[in-house]
């Protein structure tokens, strides 16, 4: 193993799409992720690669679309705000089938909410966000060390299936220090046969837009879209089980909601109450194997959320509603304390 | 080490600066002397001085720091009282700069009246174990920037290599060349090595001018 190094989320998650191949960075600076443009900055150009500020998220976005089509890992970053900002161009690299990274390290919401942290994009994230039938494979990181790896899983998922990807992470992790070793990692390349980098010997141009002329033709482009959506529902569900073995009840959380949960999990224990987690590592495709299987077993979930309330829903689905799912929450840039949900560990243990 | 009216730690984001300066400021209070601590960062939107209140409360310690530090308003602001760190001479001042030479610009403001009062320590917190700072020639990078940005040069040089939670004796013996080697590069003293209060008795005959310091703890991320 590398000799670790004191690390932000946001400098390891830079350091790792350098480490993925990414030499094409575009972005606009917003709190808290700003460090993430600030590292791109100064290292880019001392490596032949691109960092270019753009006037705007819109703009950042389409130079992302336009570097992708041309078959190079590209990225970009931004928080809340100006994801949804963002959300036309990734529609848009959707429905051209352009794979790349874009990074929300989340504030709280709606509007321009505030710089603490939040989880409360997460429907965005899941959902779409922006227009049309689509999907974006979204991971999870709840340390430090996950900023990395899941960076560089991160650039092959994408390339894997020609599907934009995002790392979903909040303020706390992209700002907090903790160690890190960056081992040497083998990082898979794909060809890109598809990309519209010159004709180079072929006896065609590739032409990469998401315009189609006629209703079925579109129709055929998402049903396409959609089975290969579906192998990566079958293929590509990660997570992490904690104290799962005897557990009676079962916390659903991601990122820094599942640190907490964790804490209190050890909490919850020493009182005699047998709690374990479901960590989702991807939050699409959502870990519903895992889920179910659990549903088996566990006799309530608690899912434990900086929002409202969002994940909560990919949960009972999962399950089918066959058991109860209770959410314990603080929203608005609160974290959510290690006693809040050992409270609702035991509220909910005597139900 | 003899004490200045002020003194000021700075250097790259993220090598302790903060913990330095909170740890520092007790220590002189404790010693009896009449001290404010001014947080000075522009830049970080949390992990801040702000966050030490706690320790600083239970010693009577005035922290200087903008209304919205750890807020929802992301302006890079600082507090009218920070004029104070120059005007009231009564008082010593430790000042927590913001990381890098992008933290420590605000503080070009006081550049002329301190070098004037000409009673102040300027140093430089380092860390071989965070990224970006892990030899002396990138270490000595960001100080040149720093000073660049400030006016102000570095008097000296404190010790801060730790690893988080995963600091141990040997972290901190690895460290000792490195800084030597900073040390000698730039001409500047190291005023002092900082470890960790547990690891102190470990270490405190092996290291020249060892401080124990207590950490800020953010026990909801573990």
């Amino acid at each position: 193993m590398a000799e670790k190094i004191l690390m932000k989320g946001n400098e390891a998650l830079a350091e790792a799409a350098i480490t993925a191949g990414c030499r094409h960075y575009f972005g606009y600076p917003i709190t808290p992720q700003t460090e993430v443009a600030a590292y791109m900055a100064k290292r880019m150009p001392k490596i032949g690669g691109t960092f270019l500020q753009a006037e705007s998220e819109v703009a950042a976005i389409n130079m992302v679309l336009g570097a992708a089509a041309a078959g190079v890992r590209s990225m970009t970053s931004s928080s809340s705000p100006g994801i949804s900002l963002k959300s036309e161009g990734i529609s848009y690299m959707a429905g051209c089938e352009v794979p790349a990274l874009i990074v929300n390290v989340e504030r709280g919401g709606p509007g321009l909410g505030g710089i603490q942290p939040s989880q409360s994009d997460y429907f965005q994230a899941t959902k779409g966000g922006g227009h049309g039938d689509y999907h974006l494979i979204v991971l999870a990181p709840a340390s430090v060390q996950e900023m990395y790896s899941l960076t560089i899983k991160g650039f092959e998922l994408a390339d894997n299936y020609r599907v934009p990807t995002m790392i979903l992470t909040d303020g706390t992790i992209g700002q907090m220090m903790e160690p890190v070793s960056l081992d040497a990692v083998e990082v898979k390349q794909f060809d890109k046969p598809w990309a519209a980098c010159g004709q180079r010997g072929r006896d065609h141009r590739n032409i990469i837009n998401s315009l189609s002329l006629s209703p079925e033709e579109l129709e055929q482009w998402n049903l396409n879209r959609y089975a290969r959506y579906k192998v990566i529902e079958e293929k590509e569900q990660m997570y992490e089980e904690y104290m799962m073995d005897d557990a009676e009840i079962c916390i659903v959380a991601f990122g820094i909601a599942a640190r907490v949960s964790k804490n209190a999990i050890v909490e919850a224990r020493k009182k005699g109450l047998k709690v374990g987690m479901i960590r989702p590592i991807t939050l699409w495709p959502f870990p519903t194997k895992a889920l179910k299987a659990a549903a088996e077993k566990c006799k309530a979930f608690i899912s434990v959320e900086l929002s409202m309330g969002q994940m909560i829903d990919d949960v009972k689905l999962a399950i089918d509603c066959k058991k109860p799912v209770y959410l314990c929450n603080r929203t608005g840039g609160v974290i959510v304390s290690s006693n809040e949900v050992v409270a609702k560990i035991e509220e909910v243990s005597k139900m | 080490m003899d004490t200045k009216r002020v003194t000021l730690f700075s250097g790259h984001y993220g090598s302790g600066k903060t913990n330095v300066a909170l740890n520092y400021a007790i220590y002189l209070k404790e010693k009896g002397e009449d001290v404010e601590i001014y947080d000075m960062d522009i830049v970080n939107p949390y992990f801040r001085t702000l966050d030490g209140k706690d320790m600083l409360d239970q010693h009577n310690i005035p922290l200087v720091v903008s209304d919205y530090a750890n807020s929802n308003v992301d302006v890079p602001a600082m507090n009218s009282g920070a004029y104070r760190m120059i005007h009231d001479k009564s008082k010593l001042a430790v000042v927590d700069v913001g990381g890098d030479d992008r933290g420590a610009l605000a503080l070009g403001r006081f550049e002329t009246a301190l070098k004037e009062e000409g009673n102040y320590d300027m140093l430089l917190v380092i860390n071989k174990y965070r990224f970006e700072t892990q030899t002396a020639q990138d270490t000595i990078e960001i100080m040149n920037e720093i000073e660049a940005a400030c006016g102000i040069p570095f008097t000296g040089i404190v010790n801060d290599s730790n690893l988080g939670r995963e600091t141990t004796t040997k972290t901190v013996l690895a460290s000792l060349d490195f800084a030597n080697e900073v040390s000698k590069q730039t001409g500047l003293p190291i005023k002092f090595t900082c470890v960790e209060r547990g690891l102190y008795e470990d270490l405190k005959d092996k290291i020249n001018n060892l401080v124990p310091i207590d950490v800020i703890h953010y026990g909801v991320w573990c």
